[in-house]
């Protein structure tokens, strides 16, 4: 049987101004599975995630969520996808004029006419689902950073979406919360039957949970396969990335002139 | 010297369109969000508490300043009118100098000084954090939920404000002129009540302050949604709130003042 792909991305081109930042860009996102997309800082992941989400419009190509053309929608379509998708943002963004209760209730009275009995134990499922059932009163300036990026991934899920995205999830957290969010990631994508795409560059935690990789540089995928293939890949790059080496295909050194002329050690005719 | 001038007027010129495509801009963010008020009708708690946060929170600012400037105008027309032995007059000429100019425009100054700050902050901030960017994420479009709201608060504050400005302020010159100075209380509230007049004087003064409360949250709304999501940009955007909403308060006030006198 062939494998449904959720998101098809189709030689894709985007460029801020005229800065390019993805070059004809092609990837599939299966159903049902974690996919972490992975690569250096500026590499054109979160632009990536924005444009599955609608938020930006590909220069050419097309990327495709559920059969449909993002880009092709119009306003009341776009939202009507929006409302199938979840999206963790690198440091939650919570609405700091709410407590934590309310920003997981949030989507669910916007977008329901539920009783406030029956938001309330929806609310409080989803807070028991990443472990802050407790927390419902606080306000998102007194939690954490991990507690914040749990209380805002109740709230993407909030409406049991077809397609969670994650934003550097495990961006800035200590050992302890790291393993939490990964964690959660995998359960959550399969308790829910959801699909889950990871923007990151935590490579030992993706390794754990994911079930494919694409790795991207400079706009383009590099290299792809499951946690397997990655950790036996011999591409250099692949390699530099996964074993944090500081040299390689990713230099050490911003482009400059070369040291010894900078620091005026070689004569004029050198 | 050529090349300076040049410069000059390139400068000049790359000033001039980068100012008109911020009014379009500025003007296509007005539309959007008339379009986008149905939310705000529907809904209409969320006007109320924004009234709360922006008409409330500002209340304290603008009666003690109507306090003060009812204090300034008894003394100050008191002075000049019993020169001409019209110190009967007291009343009249606070009241019409509150409700026709005083009132709605240095309300309106407050209002951009203390609301519409803090509605550019805010939203700012809201960008800068992404929270703008999640609620669009969630399907809720920021325009219908977070901007139109506060802009309906602060067209719906502003003449309230301006008519509490003016309220306080005529018994701030009741108690200088009327109790420490001792003009005559009679004269003091008769002359009011056949001077001013309920279409000319309070009528304009309320339209002034509504056009005031549209201009103010719209300038205050549009920097924070258009500002640069960094602190930087957020202060810069705050700085540019008040010194827009000010000078268009003033540049209205003429215009609006000459049309209602001219007419």
């Amino acid at each position: 049987m062939p494998t449904e792909h959720l998101v098809e991305i189709n030689n894709v081109n985007f460029a801020y101004d005229k800065r390019l930042v993805l070059k004809g860009m092609n990837m599939r996102i299966a159903k049902g599975q974690v996919v972490s997309i992975m690569g250096g800082s500026g590499c054109g992941k979160t632009t990536l995630l924005r444009l599955i989400g609608g938020q930006l419009r590909p220069a050419n190509g097309a990327v495709k969520v559920a059969g449909e053309v993002i880009h092709q929608l119009d306003h009341d379509g776009l939202y009507r996808m929006r409302r199938r998708m979840g999206m963790l943002f690198q440091f939650g963004a919570l609405f700091t004029d709410l407590p934590v209760f309310d920003n997981v209730a949030f989507p669910l009275r916007e977008h329901t006419d539920l009783p406030e009995a029956l938001i309330r134990d929806l609310v409080l499922m989803k807070l028991n689902a990443v472990g802050l059932r407790g927390a419902r009163d606080l306000m998102p300036a007194v939690i954490s950073g991990g507690m914040a990026r749990r209380v805002a991934l109740a709230r993407s899920i909030a409406l049991d979406p077809m397609l969670i995205m994650y934003d550097e999830p495990f961006a800035g957290l200590d050992p302890i919360s790291l393993g939490v969010i990964a964690n959660l990631i995998r359960r959550l994508n399969d308790a829910l039957g959801a699909t889950s795409i990871v923007v990151t560059h935590d490579v030992q935690e993706t390794l754990a949970i994911a079930d494919y990789i694409y790795f991207m540089s400079e706009g383009v995928v590099v290299a792809q396969g499951t946690p397997d293939e990655i950790r036996a890949s011999t591409l250099p790059f692949v390699h530099q990335f996964v074993h944090a080496e500081m040299d390689g295909p990713v230099p050490f050194h911003y482009s400059a002139n070369p040291y010894a002329d900078d620091l005026g050690l070689r004569d004029g005719n050198g | 010297m050529v090349k300076l001038a040049a410069e000059g007027f390139r400068g000049l010129g790359g000033w001039a369109v980068e100012s008109i495509w911020s009014l379009g801009h500025a003007s296509c963010f007005f539309w959007s969000i008339l379009v986008h008020s149905g939310t705000s009708f529907k809904r209409f708690r969320l006007v109320v508490r924004e009234v709360y946060i922006v008409g409330v929170y500002s209340l304290i600012i603008i009666v003690v300043s109507g306090l003060f400037v009812g204090f300034v105008l008894g003394l100050q027309g008191y002075n000049t009118l019993q020169k001409y032995a019209s110190e009967q007059a007291l009343g009249l000429l606070v009241a019409l100098s509150l409700v026709r100019e005083l009132g709605p425009v240095v309300t309106a100054l407050l209002f951009a000084g203390r609301a519409g700050t803090a509605i550019t902050a805010e939203i700012g901030l809201m960008k800068a954090t992404e929270q703008l960017s999640a609620m669009e994420m969630m399907a809720v479009d920021p325009i219908a939920r977070v901007v139109a709201p506060r802009f309906w608060a602060g067209v719906i504050s502003m003449p309230l404000l301006a008519a509490i400005f003016s309220m306080v302020g005529v018994f701030g010159g009741y108690f200088v002129g009327v109790v420490l100075i001792g003009v005559d209380e009679g004269a003091f509230w008769s002359q009011m009540q056949a001077g001013v007049d309920v279409f000319d004087d309070v009528l304009n003064g309320a339209i002034k302050s509504v056009v005031f409360g549209i201009t103010v949250t719209w300038i205050a709304l549009f920097e924070g949604y258009d500002s640069v999501p960094t602190a930087e940009g957020v202060s810069l955007a705050t700085t540019r709130t008040v010194v827009t909403s000010s000078l268009a308060i003033l540049a209205l006030d003429f215009v609006l003042t000459a049309l209602t006198l001219g007419g």
